[in-house]
């Protein structure tokens, strides 16, 4: 009695292993894998594709932006996310993977509201991040220590802001460190004193963001680069794509999601940038309108 | 006659479903061995070549107090000193298994020894309760509750191993209370008739007789408890505040070697220093793992040879 119930077990459990089989072969499906700043645009462009157009799947993994760019490498994934330039990230040959650039992030400083404080100049902002501005009251703020909290080492939020704001030679000070946009907000929404940054989406009522010599952090002037603290969301290949993969590329690119989803989810339009962006640094005029 | 010859020669029904039965534990259990000896030996060989292909100094790594990874200091090795972590996580784990041990006890003790019916009806459910909150929960309140309230009386930003210890304590209390449980369930109750006969008082017969024969299976939970401490990674990493900066006091952000690793991974290149460097973390939490199920061992024999 006993091992018939077992047999049918048994039979069951390879029944199940089979068919999960069997659906994988029936249908076309392809991988992105990486950023996680990138992750939820991808998710809902996806499903909004496969919804269109039936039996086709994208997967889509978070996991970072080094994750993102490694898997592409080494051509494992079919997608590779990632929110920094694959020539800035070490460990990668670069010339093989290409690069589609699908949205833009801007990034601004965000502080705990009540420091007195809201706007600062570039070298200010340098100062406070490599530990040499330590009040508020230095900035002609209330007096209140300065608490810097930054993303992880590696994050490609931090990546950009650190690119941007303190260059190639400054370093930033040892600090506290948080993995998620979310938390930073919330951590610098409730400690009095607090500086950090991140995307403009999750910049909300509770902390308070900070201008730039005069510049505020709008899309605006991003897409004019008067805003200079922004990225590039990549999708990168490894060489040309094909397939599905290009489909989907194309789609990412279509006015629909352009127009749509991507502002929905608070990124910027690719197509709405009026500047061009190498990864070095220079910037021209962009061809789309 | 060849019916009955049969009968000896042949496996029985039973027999072969007993025979049936071995074999899919062993190929279950062989199966376990197997994981568990290619996820040692991937972390480790990953861990190793740190000091093997990128050349960093055994020396520098364990003793160093600079985190940079991907930066070289003035003599141009990379800054990979792991000792703001390593020590972060010592403390938090010692402090909180200080903090629980003696709650732990005595809720034992209670549950035993003085009121064994409400142990069961009370104390029981809510143990087992606290044990199925999910990590994730228990750093949520850390971060909502105690890191103000840290904040508000002892000032700073209320990150760090103070927090930690207290979030850390909480979620390690239940475990070793359950242990502990059952290290004084374990005492024979002739050793109590004893000294009760002996005119001792239900105080003496605690302090003198259970707690002192109990005193290996204490020492087990406690040990289990600084393992899940050890390698409790997401609530310690809410309310720590991951600075990797060597800890000078209880209030100022820290970090331990789980809240890095778990921050760093998905950022880091397969293969690069960065990455290499995280894995060489991951060989020292897995070491310490093995150096607290050793440690449980040996008082579990130690205490075996008393009786």
């Amino acid at each position: 009695m006993k091992l018939k119930k077992f047999r049918i077990l048994l039979t069951l459990m390879a029944g199940l292993v089979l068919t999960a089989c069997g659906e994988v072969v029936d249908e076309e499906s392809i991988t992105a894998v990486g950023s996680s700043a990138l992750q939820p645009l991808v998710e809902a462009a996806g499903e909004q594709y496969s919804a269109e157009n039936l039996g086709k799947f994208i997967n889509v993994q978070g996991g970072g932006s080094g994750t993102g760019l490694s898997q592409i490498a080494a051509d494992a994934v079919d997608i590779g996310n990632s929110d920094i330039f694959a020539e800035e990230n070490t460990g990668i040959d670069a010339s093989k993977l290409k690069d589609h650039r699908v949205a833009v992030v801007g990034i601004t400083p965000i502080v705990t509201p009540g420091t007195g404080v809201t706007n600062v100049t570039l070298e200010e902002l340098q100062g406070i991040f490599t530990g040499e501005i330590t009040n508020w009251k230095e900035l002609g703020g209330i007096d209140l220590p300065i608490t810097v909290l930054n993303r992880s080492s590696g994050s490609g939020t931090r990546a950009t802001f650190e690119k941007w704001v303190l260059g190639d030679d400054l370093k930033s000070v040892v600090s506290q460190e948080q993995e998620s946009s979310g938390t930073v907000r919330q951590i610098v929404a409730n400690t009095p004193g607090t500086i950090s940054y991140v995307a403009f989406s999750y910049v909300n009522d509770d902390v308070e963001a900070l201008s730039i010599n005069g510049v505020e952090p709008t899309d605006k002037n991003v897409s004019t680069n008067e805003w200079i603290i922004w990225s590039y969301e990549h999708m990168y290949t490894n060489g040309e794509p094909t397939g599905l993969t290009k489909d989907f590329l194309d789609y990412m690119l279509s006015q629909e999601v352009q127009g749509g989803l991507i502002e929905a989810l608070g990124y910027i339009p690719i197509t709405k940038m009026q500047v061009e962006r190498d990864f070095e640094g220079n910037t021209i005029p962009a061809e789309n309108p | 006659m060849e019916e009955t010859q049969s009968k000896f020669t042949q496996k029985s029904q039973k027999r072969k479903f007993e025979q049936f039965g071995r074999t899919i534990s062993f190929i279950c259990i062989a199966f376990i061995v197997l994981v568990v000896l290619s996820i040692l030996y991937f972390v480790i060989s990953k861990g190793l070549s740190t000091f093997t292909t990128d050349g960093v100094s055994v020396i520098d790594f364990l003793f160093g107090n600079t985190w940079r990874p991907g930066e070289v200091g003035e003599n141009g090795a990379p800054l990979v000193g792991a000792l703001p972590m390593i020590l972060g996580s010592f403390y938090v784990t010692l402090l909180s298994a200080v903090l629980a041990t003696p709650f732990a006890i005595a809720a034992a003790i209670y549950m035993i020894e003085i009121s064994p019916k409400n142990g069961k009806k009370i104390l029981q459910p809510v143990i087992e309760l606290l044990v199925g909150i999910p990590s994730v929960v228990y750093g949520f309140i850390g971060l909502t509750v105690i890191v103000p309230f840290i904040r508000n009386i002892f000032g700073g930003t209320g990150f760090g191993i103070l927090s930690a210890t207290m979030v850390l304590f909480v979620m390690i209390l239940p475990t070793v209370t359950s242990m502990a449980v059952d290290a004084l369930n374990a005492v024979p109750r002739h050793y109590r008739e004893a000294s009760l006969a002996m005119g001792g008082t239900r105080w003496q017969t605690i302090y003198k007789v259970v707690l002192r024969a109990a005193t290996p299976g204490l020492l087990t939970a406690v040990v289990f408890g600084m393992a899940r401490a050890f390698g409790e990674a997401l609530a310690v990493q809410m309310v720590i505040g991951n600075a990797a900066l060597v800890p000078t006091d209880l209030i100022t952000p820290a970090s331990t070697l789980t809240s890095i690793l778990t921050m760093s991974m998905g950022n880091t290149v397969m293969g690069t220093l960065e990455n290499n460097v995280l894995w060489s973390l991951a060989t020292i939490l897995l070491v310490m793992a093995l150096f607290f199920n050793i440690l449980t061992r040996w008082i579990g024999k130690k205490g075996a040879m008393k009786k």
